[in-house]
């Protein structure tokens, strides 16, 4: 694919379509990998995934491995998974505890803050040899309500300001813990063999719910297909600016602490019979029960996570036409036990390798992938919806009805933003 | 997690003992089932409680308080068997073609009237030009009810159950 002779990374991204050499050329993405993962806020943990001291995950910043620690005093630290001495990786397992990192190779020994403890054999080296020197390589590291974000870069701007009205939109989804905070439940990971952007949009893209899961919908009971009808509760998409963007789809369910006193949905009547009989309050049985139900909007995160209604949902592009997704299941933290099971069976039924949502979303991708080789110069579409519905966004964003592209629209703009430097 | 007698009928079961040549008759007649995808056939090899468990943890002691590829109970593989013949789903129409064997089998514990059988699964599978083979540890737990045997519980551990996995449009 030679249809980009030049650099000029601005001309293929245009209000309402962005060229399919975004989806196919391999050295825009290691521009991209470049001018956007190492240059924004990338998240790499949700802090319940690391609660303990000395607990740690393994996560990427783009295509960099890292290492989320939290030390002994609580702090969280973002560590290039990688060796000072030779390089080697120092934790390949996924999640732990441990107070110290050992390099497998030489043994080099680290701190979970990074510093250098150890060094076998160290008369081999010269005197002025200075530990201090190889500390494994620290990322900036900053976090909003538990999402836990780091960055490359010293200079750009703090992740709360990153975010901007982005964080409404996360304190609205934490309220999924009813109260008792939000904890990972566990995670499916697969790829797809399509481009990142492909993925990012998808979160954003209320349109193809209907067609897509047309199966996940006819699984549903009567009442839970209607609360599910995407496209007809009058929702719509804001631009929240800086590439993120909040899909509601079920206005009813974007704060989950109002309209407590609604009829429990008769799906959720054992569950709430069971909460009432472990002693709960009326009003507690309420509040857990609308909490376990899930949110109703997609908040996505430009450039690799969306708070997608029930879980976290994290891209890692893997190459120009690779993608890893982890859509992480969420839960209350120390909530009762009937409420994160329940929970855990939403999630399976929709997410996963053999949901009944995402393996039809990931054929829709790698179809989209495989459709894009053809055509020599097409362009992707975004121009669905560029009206915004009256009375909806907050004033001065741009926003469109529910099933409009702005989101992907407002994904682009800050593409571009990064991409023509 | 394999205990014969915790879903048992004593009252109505048939308590000849089920020997191995009788399981992996089974085992092979459901294996082909599933490469045809010949799904209603399949639904009614099932115990009424019986669970279907593609777990994503590999040492759970519970799957149902764990987070699980496919933890099904009746009324979800009906609703698994409804989608996959839909002609709705993009990932399951048309599916991925896929050749199973099942062997390296063993009896881990026998008891009248039932049996609980681990075995080693290799499936081969192809779609858009693309070969891909996945295996698992397989534990099936077989129970006689009158002249048949039934499927009371069956466990796919993938080998790569807590990895990247693709989105797979078929049941193994």
């Amino acid at each position: 694919m030679t249809d980009v002779a030049v650099e000029d990374y601005a001309a293929l991204v245009r209000d309402d379509r962005v060229h399919t050499s975004l989806y196919r050329d391999a050295a825009i993405f290691e521009a991209e990998m470049d001018r956007i993962f190492k240059n924004s806020w990338v998240w790499v943990a949700h802090a319940s995934e690391i609660a303990d001291r000395n607990s740690y995950k393994t996560s990427y910043v783009g295509r960099q491995p890292v290492i989320v620690t939290r030390d002994k005093d609580g702090q969280v630290h973002v560590l290039l998974n990688r060796c000072r001495h030779r390089a080697a990786s120092i934790c390949e397992a996924r999640k732990g505890k441990s107070s110290v990192f050992v390099c497998p190779y030489h043994g080099w020994s680290y701190n979970v803050d990074g510093s250098l403890r150890k060094v076998p054999y160290a008369e081999g080296y010269r005197d002025d040899f200075d530990k201090a020197e190889f500390s494994l390589v620290s990322l900036r590291t900053e976090d909003y309500n538990g999402m836990i974000f780091a960055t490359f870069r010293e200079d750009i701007q703090p992740l709360a300001e990153y975010l901007g009205p982005a964080r409404k939109w996360i304190d609205l989804f934490m309220k999924q813990g009813a109260g008792f905070g939000v904890k990972a439940l566990g995670e499916h990971r697969f790829r797809f063999p399509g481009n990142w952007k492909i993925q990012l949009e998808n979160t954003t893209d209320a349109y193809h719910f209907p067609i897509v899961h047309k199966t996940f919908l006819s699984s549903l009971d009567e009442e839970t297909e209607n609360l599910m009808d995407v496209l007809g509760q009058g929702g719509w998409v804001e631009d929240l600016g800086n590439g993120h963007s909040v899909m509601v789809m079920i206005p009813d369910l974007i704060d989950l602490e109002d309209n407590l006193h609604a009829p429990i949905p008769e799906r959720f009547a054992d569950l709430a019979a069971e909460l009432a009989a472990e002693g709960h309050a009326d009003d507690q049985v309420r509040r857990i029960v609308r909490a376990v139900g899930g949110s109703g909007f997609n908040l996505n995160l430009f450039p690799n996570v969306a708070c997608s209604m029930a879980f976290f949902r994290v891209l890692r592009p893997i190459s120009v036409e690779e993608t890893e997704i982890q859509h992480i299941a969420i839960g209350m933290d120390g909530g009762p036990e009937a409420g994160n099971r329940m929970r855990m069976r939403l999630h399976e039924h929709f997410q996963g390798p053999m949901g009944f949502g995402t393996p039809d979303d990931a054929e829709g991708w790698e179809r989209v992938q495989r459709g894009a080789q053809a055509g020599d110069d097409l362009w992707i579409m975004l121009n669905r919806g560029v009206e915004a519905p009256e009375g909806r966004a907050a004033p001065g964003h741009n926003a469109g009805d529910v099933s409009a592209e702005t989101g992907m629209r407002a994904a682009y703009q800050m593409w571009k933003r990064m991409m023509a430097v | 997690m394999t205990t014969l007698t915790e879903t048992r009928n004593p009252a109505s079961a048939d308590l000849a003992p089920i020997g191995l040549v009788e399981a992996q008759a089974f085992v092979w007649a459901e294996a082909e089932l599933l490469d045809r995808h010949d799904y209603l056939p399949w639904l009614a090899l099932w115990t009424e409680d019986g669970r279907y468990i593609i777990p994503i943890e590999r040492d759970a002691d519970d799957y149902a308080a764990v987070l699980n590829i496919a933890y099904d109970d009746g009324e979800m593989r009906e609703a698994r068997v409804k989608r996959l013949r839909s002609g709705f789903s993009m990932s399951s129409a048309p599916p991925a073609r896929t050749v199973r064997t099942v062997s390296r089998f063993v009896v881990e514990t026998s008891e009248p009237g039932a049996l609980v059988l681990r075995a080693a699964q290799i499936i081969v599978e192809y779609k858009y030009t693309r070969t891909r083979t996945l295996a698992a540890d397989v534990t099936y737990r077989l129970v006689r009810e009158g002249e048949r045997l039934l499927l009371d519980r069956k466990v796919v551990t993938l080998i790569n159950s807590d990895d990247t996995l693709h989105g797979i449009g078929y049941l193994f």
